[in-house]
């Protein structure tokens, strides 16, 4: 279980490393790419991959993170059902996300009761352990979009909902391609994710908006190998799709699995958190699952917390520009003083990989690559 | 402080043992027991948030701490809350260099109709623990709630101890090795699945354990060589280090390679996000050390039944105080001190 070891190689990853230190040399300026997934980001800082990439090559954090990108009023259904006593269970990263007043740890310190799950079937287990109405608020990507779509096919407990705040990653990659100033040349697109819709889907995007999409896994060595190739087809100004994960993603995908995302879900517009109106980036049930859409089964008067909304707070983030690479939280009036990891405004300080927290919690990014361990 | 999150609750993060218990202790607590300086003279008071109080007497030093302690489940694997509360106030006690223990008492508080077999049982399993640690429980004190009043059962334990040289968590120096007595992120790891009833093939055991004659072995190894000690139990090591690294201000580079872990809990903490270092351990402790001391200290703990897994993993730096830095042997990161309680990652 821990990983295929065969991908954390030091010495090869050593060896990547020089690599993309000469191909990024070759570009000759800096050379800006973005990753669009929460666990690339943890695994580019679990093993400390940005102490190692070279300086001119800036490696942005993009709108990936489904914890940060749940957009406020999402939240704010999970809490007003939570605080009219219905059960809740989650994963467990949605806990402390604040939507207009208050999170879900909020809600459960005042009384409601909130479960932390670790996946879709978890909650279908704990349904049928009570009688109680339980709502499974579904969060997060393609991924966990198809676990979500495959127990609602599967048929859920008479006692069990969905709220679906679930999202559909390639929409956002569009809005971040053709955001004003933006310095994106490359995108990382998630292998996880890949691996259900298949790499195919990423062609037209790269030919539309002209720019290259690398599909990479979460190994060290999977991450390097994909950013040397990126930086190759950012040099030789080549759009084309490329994937370095090919131990497990294919062209077409995994047809199961998105019969399934799309027998339950529809795409439709709907608001990333701190970033914009992303059409066709919100995944929701289809009308014919409404018997088992909370949405539908309950009444979710989310209109009643809005009279603590802090609009103003909200209207001065500046989460969407930090996301897109084109400011830092330095730039921001909020960051530090009324945006902290306690009380996060915007989407880049909920998680604890976001741009924000990370500046906050080191007051911006130590430069750690000359530190030797003299264990 | 924003108007988002209001903190006129108590939340579970205040009690996690991380940053906002950290505010909390200071904002509250503190500010309610200050004591005026004259009567701090001799003493070592809750301002040094150390893991226990000390009172000079002659010239030795009277040390004091307590610890209250609930845990779901009752019964764990690789132990249970009987053995958590000996085991875990003899630890607070060892960290300040006290490592023969005087006395405990015993406070416990039972919900209406909690299981008499089960109070049996955690009654042996104490009293297993004080013949570990070589320690009587000399008094105590017995309540009973209201059904739904308290979850369960709730045990206090205080102990005290003497010693003839305080050892601080604040004692470290640029160039003192960190040492780790054994594997890291047991406890929480075992708690974490049986809690949340993962079911899992590997055999995750909790690490509970006295540890106050593993430390006894550390101290005699070299006179005066241990600088700092603290016990890495709720926050984990992270949490631990980065108390030591604050309040000694130094920085601390650790070897990602050198950290012992088994495979059963990296595997565990891979499968659900959660970086072993800020995971609870109950029967370990990380010990600074004079470098000319290392490996002797080093040696007298691997001798012990309680140390065979003991390893140097770090040291100290005059450059980023306050600061725990991770070398993963593929760069280097910055390890956060956890906020609060440890929730798993969605993807």
């Amino acid at each position: 279980v821990t990983g295929n070891l065969e991908f954390r190689d030091p010495v090869r990853a050593k060896a990547l490393v020089e690599r993309l230190a000469r191909t990024t040399a070759e570009v000759g300026r800096t050379v800006s790419i973005m990753h669009v997934c929460g666990s690339h980001e943890q695994a580019i800082a679990k093993f400390g991959l940005r102490a190692s990439l070279p300086d001119g090559l800036n490696v942005i954090m993009g709108p990936g993170c489904p914890v940060c990108i749940t957009d406020q009023p999402e939240i704010d259904e999970a809490v007003v059902l939570a605080q009219d006593g219905v059960r809740i269970a989650t994963y467990g990263d949605m806990v402390r996300v604040p939507g207009s007043a208050g999170s879900l740890a909020d809600a459960q310190a005042a009384g409601a009761r909130i479960d932390v799950v670790y996946s879709v079937a978890q909650a279908v287990e704990m349904a049928r352990g009570t009688d109680e109405p339980l709502v499974f608020f579904g969060t997060g990507f393609e991924t966990t979009a198809v676990a979500t779509a495959a127990v609602v096919l599967a048929g859920l407990p008479p006692n069990l909902s969905v709220l679906s705040a679930h999202k559909f990653i390639p929409p956002v990659m569009e809005i971040v391609a053709e955001m004003p100033g933006t310095r994106v040349e490359g995108f990382l697109a998630a292998g996880h994710a890949a691996t259900i819709t298949g790499w195919g889907i990423f062609e037209e995007f790269a030919a539309r908006q002209r720019v290259p999409v690398v599909v990479a896994g979460f190994e060290p060595l999977d991450i390097l190998a994909a950013l040397v190739r990126l930086v190759e087809l950012v040099r030789d100004r080549q759009p084309a799709v490329v994937n370095m994960f090919p131990r497990c993603v294919t062209r077409d995908g995994n047809g199961n699995a998105l019969n399934q995302l799309w027998t339950v879900f529809r795409k439709t517009g709907g608001r990333w958190r701190g970033i914009a109106h992303v059409p066709n980036g919100n995944l929701r049930l289809r009308d014919v699952w409404a018997s088992v859409d909370a949405r539908r089964r309950f009444r979710i008067d989310i209109a009643r917390l809005w009279q603590h909304a802090p609009s103003t707070l909200v209207r001065q983030c500046i989460c969407g520009n930090i996301m897109a690479g084109i400011a830092s939280p330095a730039d921001c009036p909020l960051f530090g003083n009324r945006c902290v990891p306690d009380a996060p405004v915007g989407a880049c300080m909920v998680s604890s990989e976001g741009t924000c927290r990370i500046w906050h919690e080191y007051g911006g990014v130590p430069r750690l690559g000359g530190l030797s361990c003299p264990v | 402080m924003s108007s988002l999150t209001t903190d006129d609750r108590i939340l579970l993060k205040h009690g996690a043992g991380g940053r906002a218990m950290r505010r909390l202790i200071e904002d509250a607590f503190l500010h309610a027991f200050e004591t005026a300086p004259a009567q701090l003279a001799g003493c070592l008071g809750v301002a040094a948030m150390d893991d226990g109080g000390a009172v000079r007497i002659g010239d030795r030093w009277l040390v004091l701490t307590t610890d209250s302690h609930v845990i779901h489940p009752v019964f764990f694997r690789g132990g249970d809350i009987g053995r958590l509360a000996v085991c875990g106030t003899v630890n607070d006690l060892a960290m300040m260099g006290a490592t023969d223990v005087l006395g405990l008492t015993c406070s416990v508080i039972i919900e209406e109709g909690f299981p008499r077999a089960d109070l049996e049982r955690i009654l042996a399993s104490m009293r297993d623990a004080c013949r570990e640690a070589s320690a009587v429980v000399l008094t105590g004190d017995t309540k009973v709630m209201g059904k739904g009043e308290i979850d369960g059962i709730v045990i206090n334990t205080t102990a005290v101890g003497l010693t003839d040289r305080l050892v601080r968590d604040a004692g470290l120096r640029p160039g003192n090795r960190i040492i780790v007595t054994g594997t890291l992120g047991d406890h929480g790891m075992a708690v974490m699945a049986d809690r949340h009833g993962l079911e899992l093939e590997a055999d995750l055991q909790s690490d509970v354990a006295p540890l106050n004659g593993l430390v006894r072995a550390a101290l005699s190894a070299v006179p005066a060589a241990v600088t700092a000690m603290k016990d890495p139990t709720r926050g984990g090591a992270a949490s631990a280090l980065h108390e030591m690294a604050a309040k000694s201000g130094v920085g601390i580079v650790l070897d990602e390679a050198a950290l012992p872990v088994r495979a059963c809990v990296r595997g565990v903490a891979e499968l659900v996000g959660i970086d072993p270092l800020l995971v609870a351990n109950e029967g370990k402790a990380l010990i600074g050390v004079r470098p000319d001391a290392a490996n002797l200290v080093l040696a007298a703990l691997r001798a012990h039944a309680r140390g065979r897994d003991a390893a140097i993993v770090g040291t100290c730096t005059a450059d980023h105080p306050g600061m725990v830095i991770l070398d993963t042997g593929f760069g280097r990161r910055l390890v956060a001190e956890p906020e609060g309680e440890l929730l798993p990652r969605i993807c």
